[in-house]
């Protein structure tokens, strides 16, 4: 089963391109875009899920996939939300503003927000809310991006965060589906387990690892939104089963359509794709301090060896971009178009072979399709493409089981995926600063470090495009990771559903917000 | 009779001995897997401080022998314990699973068992007739195929645009009886079909082996019908090996579906086996594996009483 685990792996930031490209990429239907008619309300939505398992829980600091992320942002809200073009809007917060460093943050809280239970929403249940995920003893998956808030503190109705240094994307941290905000009860504390919430739906009935299901929260303050009367989500692993769910009309919608079938799927009647390009990219990362691969020369002959756009057209059916090595989508804010494109050229891997003093080279990698679905299938590809330029790669196949524990970031080079974040700073600071839990490429490099530190609590946009764009080709040229494609969100919906004009590319099922974002037609 | 009871009571004894045999080797197998809960259940996102904060919350910084006695301990105390991984009641969360699971299963049996010991009982008599290879050509190739492709293909014909059956079983919120056997047809049909097979055979055989002996001959040569000589006089000595491959096949239809709940999203305790081994969650894969293997000592248990009853010589002992 694919792992959605990275904290604050949700989402990324603005991109007007990005929406542009959404918006065509969206549609591959055989007729053409179709009609968009009217959001009514009423029906029930019914999902079927790729992801779900039955050791899921209700802790929010566990969530780690589809099913229980979808679940927040279901029964949820958040104190901020990032909107289908990837810009960050209010949510539960009204309006936040920042000091001059960036480093305390005020957030004032909308009014008269109630929740499932009738409760009214307070600055106690955000800070109890936040405060469940930091401390020395947090078992939740978030504790890492709550790390740097040192201080949270009350005032009526506006919260103030305190950071350890300046952060000018803080806002984005708090979409971050770990941090719903729950009810405080009478210690002061959430209580995690809790089925209460203030989000569009109210949760009736639940088994993990086979089915929830929702009625609409009558007293919803987003009046616009949550347009279906009820929710059902269902837990369908088998990709077979699922697309026959939905093409004999048992599902609505499914999150994860099949890639090898997809082709068969966009022929049946009245069932339409939707694909979205987002930040979701699979890699090859390499350990920068273990032989060959701290030879920069090693990497860049590696990186000239890959053929991306055949992973891209067999392992992604299409459905995806080719990557440059750093892990900042094409709709991005920052994203660097100036950059030139990594592609397949042996007889660069050669010279760059030769510039490390050798005329051929043996490797290892390690992999499995835990890593990402087709992993060892993209590995045997590499092998061929690497073997024209000198470059003998043997393909070690890994158990699934125990794939992220035994060989992921404790061998030198094997395979990951990630599902980006809303923005550059966290992607790199999660996973290419010097001492990131994450950093799986054990890379350590001077400038880079330094530009990332003084674009974090930059607030001028000019400056920050510079470094990020210079971040970017040093990451891309100098870095240890292997990043050969940007893999799209695939699913699939039948006619009678009625999608916005934009969807969210930061996270698969519309940013997660289907159930409020989405209506049926009338 | 009392032998009988005896025996009884020595095989429920045994077979409490198994569970605490299968319950020890399921707790050492699974400390052998690769990564441990904590690892499983943050997955990716783990730092060292968080899986230590959680193992320590959890208790899993015991040895292995302490957790395992506690274990023990609560479960001779009829506690199943609590899931690791979302706090809930252990028996709760197979409760309901066992519910569906034994439902199918019953379902599937109250076609398949009346369905193939008719089919043999038919086959014995026509022997070599093109009924009898028929019914054995067409059962073998429903045996011979993976289960899921079984369950697609009849997906295919029955289920899908405008068939007459829904092609997923999910079971949500309350089902009414009527709603249930519809919903359950396509995974009931499959598993009628994988099993149908092997009785069927094993009924057929265990006659017309029978049919070879003295006393059959006697009765055909009084000038019986070849019917009644083999439901009157040849079934009720052929019992025993048939009651003993139904049996099995019974035990199967409960702990052996995991594909089919799969391709069907049928909510049994297949898939929260599979997860929950996955995710090293210990007290519910106990837990499930406890419910199997007493499935299989009892149903075992069941056919070799009703082995002996079934033959004189061994009820009325001298």
């Amino acid at each position: 089963m694919t792992k959605f685990n990275r904290p604050g792996g949700v989402s990324r930031r603005t991109m007007l391109q990005g929406t542009a490209a959404v918006g065509t990429a969206a549609l591959i239907t055989p007729w053409g875009a179709p009609l968009r008619a009217q959001a009514v309300r009423g029906g029930t939505l019914r999902i079927g899920m790729a992801h779900g398992s039955t050791t899921d829980s209700l802790d929010p600091g566990t969530w780690e996939n589809d099913f229980t992320i979808l679940q927040g942002h279901t029964r949820n809200n958040y104190l901020t939300e990032i909107a289908a073009d990837g810009s960050l809007v209010p949510e539960l917060a009204e309006s936040w503003e920042a000091s001059a460093d960036a480093a305390t943050w005020t957030f004032r809280l909308r009014e008269n927000v109630a929740f499932h239970s009738g409760h009214i929403m307070t600055a106690q249940d955000v800070i109890a809310s936040i405060n469940y995920h930091r401390g020395e003893d947090s078992t939740s998956a978030a504790a890492p991006i709550v790390a740097p808030i040192t201080d949270i503190v009350a005032e009526g109705m506006t919260v103030t965060f305190t950071l350890d240094s300046g952060n000018a994307d803080f806002p984005f941290v708090l979409s971050d589906y770990h941090l719903p905000i729950l009810p405080a009860v009478n210690d002061g504390a959430i209580d995690p387990m809790t089925t209460d919430g203030c989000g569009p739906y109210v949760l009736n009935d639940l088994e993990f690892g086979v089915s929830a299901s929702y009625t609409r929260h009558d007293g919803y303050w987003k009046t616009d939104r949550a347009h279906f009367d009820a929710i059902e989500q269902i837990v369908i692993h088998d990709n077979a089963a699922r697309q026959n769910a939905l093409i004999s009309g048992e599902v609505d919608y499914i999150d994860t359509a099949d890639l090898n079938t997809v082709h068969l799927l966009e022929r049946a009647p009245g069932i339409e794709i939707l694909s979205v390009a987002g930040t979701q990219h699979y890699g090859l990362p390499m350990d920068t301090r273990a032989e060959p691969f701290n030879n920069n020369d090693i990497r860049m002959a590696l990186k000239f060896a890959i053929d991306r756009q055949q992973l891209v057209d067999t392992i992604l059916n299409g459905y995806g971009e080719i990557g440059n090595d750093h892990p900042i989508g094409s709709g991005q804010q920052f994203y660097n178009a100036d950059l030139e494109q990594h592609s397949y050229d042996p007889d660069r891997a050669r010279f760059h072979l030769r510039e490390a003093g050798m005329e051929s080279l043996d490797v290892q990698i390690h992999l499995a399709d835990a890593a990402f679905a087709g992993a060892l299938d993209a590995g045997v590809l590499f092998a061929e493409s690497a073997a024209a330029a000198g470059i003998n790669l043997e393909v070690v196949r890994e158990p699934d089981d125990g794939y992220w524990s035994n060989v992921w970031m404790q061998k030198p080079f094997a395979g990951t995926y990630w599902s980006g974040r809303p923005t550059e700073d966290l992607m790199f600071s999660t996973a290419y600063s010097e001492g990131a839990a994450w950093n799986e490429t054990y890379w350590s490099h001077e400038r880079f470090n330094e530009l990332l530190n003084t674009a974090r609590s930059e607030l001028n946009q000019d400056l920050r495009r510079e470094m990020y764009y210079e971040m970017q080709d040093i990451c891309a040229n100098q870095g240890g990771a292997l990043i050969p494609m940007f893999a799209s969100y695939v699913g699939a919906h039948t006619d009678a559903l009625v999608r916005p004009d934009a969807i969210a590319a930061n996270w698969r099922n519309d940013g997660q917000r289907i159930a409020e974002r989405w209506s049926f037609a009338s | 009779m009392s032998h009988i009871l005896t025996m009884i009571a020595q095989r429920l004894a045994l077979g409490l001995v198994t569970l605490f045999v299968v319950s020890l080797i399921i707790f050492l197998g699974t400390e052998l897997l690769p990564g441990d809960f904590a690892q499983e259940i943050l997955g990716q996102s783990a730092t060292p401080e968080t899986v230590a904060a959680l193992r320590d919350q959890l208790g899993l910084n015991d040895p292995m022998h302490v957790r395992y006695a506690a274990w023990l301990g609560d479960v001779l105390q009829g506690d199943l314990g609590q899931s690791l991984a979302n706090g809930q009641s252990v028996s709760e969360l197979i409760g309901r699973r066992l519910n569906w699971t034994l439902s199918l299963a019953l379902y599937a049996a109250v076609i398949a068992v009346p369905l193939s010991l008719t089919l043999g009982i038919l086959a014995a008599l026509f022997r070599n007739s093109f009924f009898d290879r028929f019914a054995n050509a067409s059962a073998l190739t429903s045996i011979s195929f993976p289960e899921f492709f079984v369950a697609y293909i009849l997906i295919f014909y029955l289920a899908g645009a405008g068939g007459p059956f829904p092609s997923i079983s999910s079971m949500r919120g309350e089902v009414a009886f009527g709603e249930y056997l519809h919903r359950a047809f396509l995974p009931a049909l499959t598993l009628t079909l994988v099993v149908t097979a092997h009785m069927m055979r094993m009924t057929r055989a265990a006659i017309i082996n029978l049919l070879a002996s003295p006393y059959i001959e006697m009765a055909r040569l009084k000038g019986m019908s070849p019917m009644r000589v083999i439901v009157k006089h040849a079934l009720p000595n052929a019992l025993a090996p048939i009651i003993n491959v139904v049996a099995l096949n019974l035990a199967y239809l409960i702990t052996g579906v995991v594909v089919v709940e799969v391709v069907f999203v049928y909510p049994g305790l297949g898939q929260l086996m599979v997860d929950s081994v996955s995710a090293r969650d210990m007290p519910v894969v106990q837990g499930i594996a406890l419910v199997f293997a007493a499935a299989y000592v009892l149903l075992n248990l069941t056919a070799d009483v009703l082995a002996t009853l079934s033959n004189p010589r061994l009820v009325h002992r001298r």
